[in-house]
């Protein structure tokens, strides 16, 4: 009766030489293509390094107007830019300015990427239910699968470094950004898109003119959401080599200093409450045209 | 801008079939040869939807198309921009085949030969008045200058001047179809498609939009193809009209022919609530001329209602019309006994 204490399972044996081979499967294939994939990625790493360069070497008091004003831009709300204003002073007074930079540059590139990459995947989602049903449960794997594991395959093939980091934070935030501009579309009034087509819109016109101006606000949403996820991931990643406030917070860790660790801490939830409000403010500006209902 | 009067275009529907379902092709010769909507749908699982429809709209006239929900008329109207794709049968404008176009070919067929009106208005919510106007012209790639000017016109014909920055949402429903009755006309295409345009209208917009459409055909003499559930509606705007149930068209006829010879119980049912006065014209109400009928000094055109007739009489002091055709060519004379005999339908009369 052992079987029924103990769950019968693969010898040891056959079990290690399973892993093994599938190790050695994936170790060969990055020897033999690790150096071109490298090549591909190395644009990514160029952008990077130059957003890194001029979020740090811009002086600081620029950098502040700057965010300032792309904030009132996006809400115009005075309220959240001096808000902005306040929250990068604290964060310079507290010596964290260059690692903020440093991340800030960080969550820039991986939104740009996820949404270069999420946007027209959402989009051909929305077409095709067959693809929905394909890439949804990739979805599912990709926001369950707990963050470390696949830094591993990143960090083999690509080493350690900004790029591997960035490509393990894109592969985590870019769900909500797919799901969401998939679901934007669909959820168009098909009275509209009828409206469309009888006028005679090409495939192009009714994507670029009707589709996605009215999931637009859902469409933010996901940025949103991906901004969130991105900032989540930044300490993870730092392990794996990026710079910025992970760094501080990593080394906190295995030092056990406190208050290290809080100052670091609290700066992310800081950019992340200014990234929150103003992407949001601007996603309900996006939406004005159904507020004012007729009476 | 305004007048397009000579580039009206007819369609045709020939022996036209929608049989909503995987096959419906092979059904069509079953329906064809007596096959019932029950029994198509029960037995395999088909919904016929439009079944033998030839209807013949001539240029620049109103075709309305009357029937109960369900009975396959917002269907209909789909089918001539091709919004649906029929079974099997064929729709001419300008004697090609809508049916046979490619997709390019039907895109440049809804850009310039059509336009259409939603009962649910259809307007883009992100997108202003104005902007809403001239959808149809930037999706036809006219320079702006020329799309803003149209649009412009026609938002001060069905007077929402002033309105232009406002969102649709805005608006109340009446001023809502006016704009996408601007944004149709603005397109200047032949044909005008009008899909229970108002039926989402209280009735006195309602009245009032019905108007405005009549005031404007008399110059732009369009074809109009408008679908409505409400047989006022139909008589009213209506130069020819078809009446449709469970996807067959039972009459087709001008307003007069519905009313006074509806073809079976289910139209004389519709009818019998019907204002006579307004539909019926006096030609066909008067007694012809005869040889040495006392004829009268007053004189009414044969074609005006029986109720334009009821007021000439309470206007003058006499007891007969003479009725004139278009040429001022007496034809026959009317008394006010006939008059109100034809406006009271006989069933009323009894009771």
């Amino acid at each position: 009766m052992e079987w029924l204490s103990t769950f019968p399972h693969l010898d040891d044996a056959s079990l290690t030489a399973l892993k093994k081979s599938i190790d050695e499967g994936f170790r060969t294939f990055t020897r033999t293509y690790g150096g071109g994939i490298e090549t591909f990625f190395q644009p990514l790493q160029f952008f990077l390094i130059q957003c890194e360069r001029i979020m740090t070497r811009t002086p600081w008091p620029i950098v502040i107007l700057v965010i300032a004003g792309l904030a009132w831009l996006a809400s115009r709300s005075v309220k959240l830019a001096l808000g902005c204003v306040v929250m990068l002073l604290l964060i310079g007074f507290f010596d964290m300015w260059d690692d903020t930079m440093k991340t800030i540059s960080m969550i820039f590139v991986c939104t740009v990427l996820a949404i270069a990459v999420g946007l027209p995947l959402g989009i051909a989602m929305s077409r095709s239910d067959r693809l929905q049903n394909t890439v949804n449960p990739i979805l599912d794997v990709m926001q369950t699968m707990p963050s470390f594991v696949y830094l591993i395959p990143v960090v083999m093939l690509l080493g350690i470094g900004r790029v591997p980091g960035l490509i393990a934070v894109v592969i985590y935030a870019v769900p909500p950004m797919i799901r969401l501009t998939n679901l934007g579309i669909r959820l168009v009034d098909k009275d509209v898109l009828e409206a469309a087509d009888a006028y005679g819109s090409s495939g192009w016109q009714r994507l670029f003119k009707v589709q996605l101006p009215l999931a637009l606000p859902t469409i933010m949403a996901g940025i949103n959401q991906t901004i969130m996820m991105a900032l989540a991931m930044v300490v993870i990643a730092a392990m794996i080599g990026v710079q910025g406030l992970g760094q501080p917070v990593l080394k906190a860790i295995s030092n056990q200093y406190f208050t290290l660790g809080m100052f670091n801490g609290l700066a992310i939830v800081g950019i992340a409450i200014i990234f929150d409000r103003v992407s949001q403010a601007y996603g309900r500006r996006l939406q004005r045209h159904m507020e004012v209902a007729h009476g | 801008m305004v007048n397009t009067g000579g580039n009206s275009t007819g369609i045709q529907i020939r022996n036209l079939f929608k049989i909503f379902g995987r096959s419906g092709l092979e059904y069509v010769d079953k329906v064809q040869r007596g096959m019932s909507k029950t029994e198509l749908l029960e037995k395999h699982g088909h919904v016929l939807g439009l079944k033998d429809i030839n209807i013949d709209m001539p240029a620049g006239s109103i075709q309305v198309i009357m029937g109960l929900s369900g009975s396959g008329k917002s269907t209909l109207i789909r089918h001539i921009n091709r919004l649906i794709d029929p079974t099997a049968g064929q729709v001419l404008v300008e004697g090609t085949d809508v049916v046979k176009f490619t997709p390019l070919d039907l895109r440049e067929f809804r850009r310039h030969k059509t336009a259409m009106v939603f009962q649910k208005f259809g307007l883009l919510p992100h997108r202003t008045v104005l902007e809403n106007t001239v959808y149809g012209l930037e999706v036809q790639g006219l320079p702006r200058g020329k799309q803003v000017e149209a649009a412009m016109t026609w938002l001060d014909r069905v007077g929402l001047t002033g309105f232009e920055n406002r969102y649709p949402n805005q608006l109340s429903g009446g001023m809502q179809q006016r704009v996408g009755l601007a944004r149709a006309l603005a397109n200047d295409a032949p044909i005008l498609l009008m899909d229970e345009a108002f039926s989402a209208l209280d009735p006195l917009i309602r009245a009032d939009m019905q108007s405005v459409l009549l005031d404007l055909q008399k110059e732009i003499r369009k074809t109009i193809v408008f679908i409505t559930h409400d047989l006022d509606e139909a008589l009213r705007l209506g130069d020819g009209i078809a009446i449709l149930r469970d996807g067959e068209i039972v009459q087709q006829g001008n307003s007069q022919d519905i009313v006074l010879r509806p073809a079976d119980d289910y139209i004389a049912s519709f009818v019998k609530e019907v204002n006579r006065g307004r539909v019926v014209r006096v030609a066909s109400a008067m007694a012809p001329l005869g040889d040495g009928d006392s004829r009268s000094t007053v004189s009414i055109a044969g074609e005006a209602t029986l109720e334009a007739a009821a007021y000439v009489f309470r206007q003058n002091d006499v007891d007969k019309l003479t009725v004139v055709d278009d040429a001022n060519m007496p034809i026959g004379t009317i008394s006010l006994r006939e008059v109100m005999n034809a406006m009271l339908t006989t069933e009323r009369a009894l009771h």
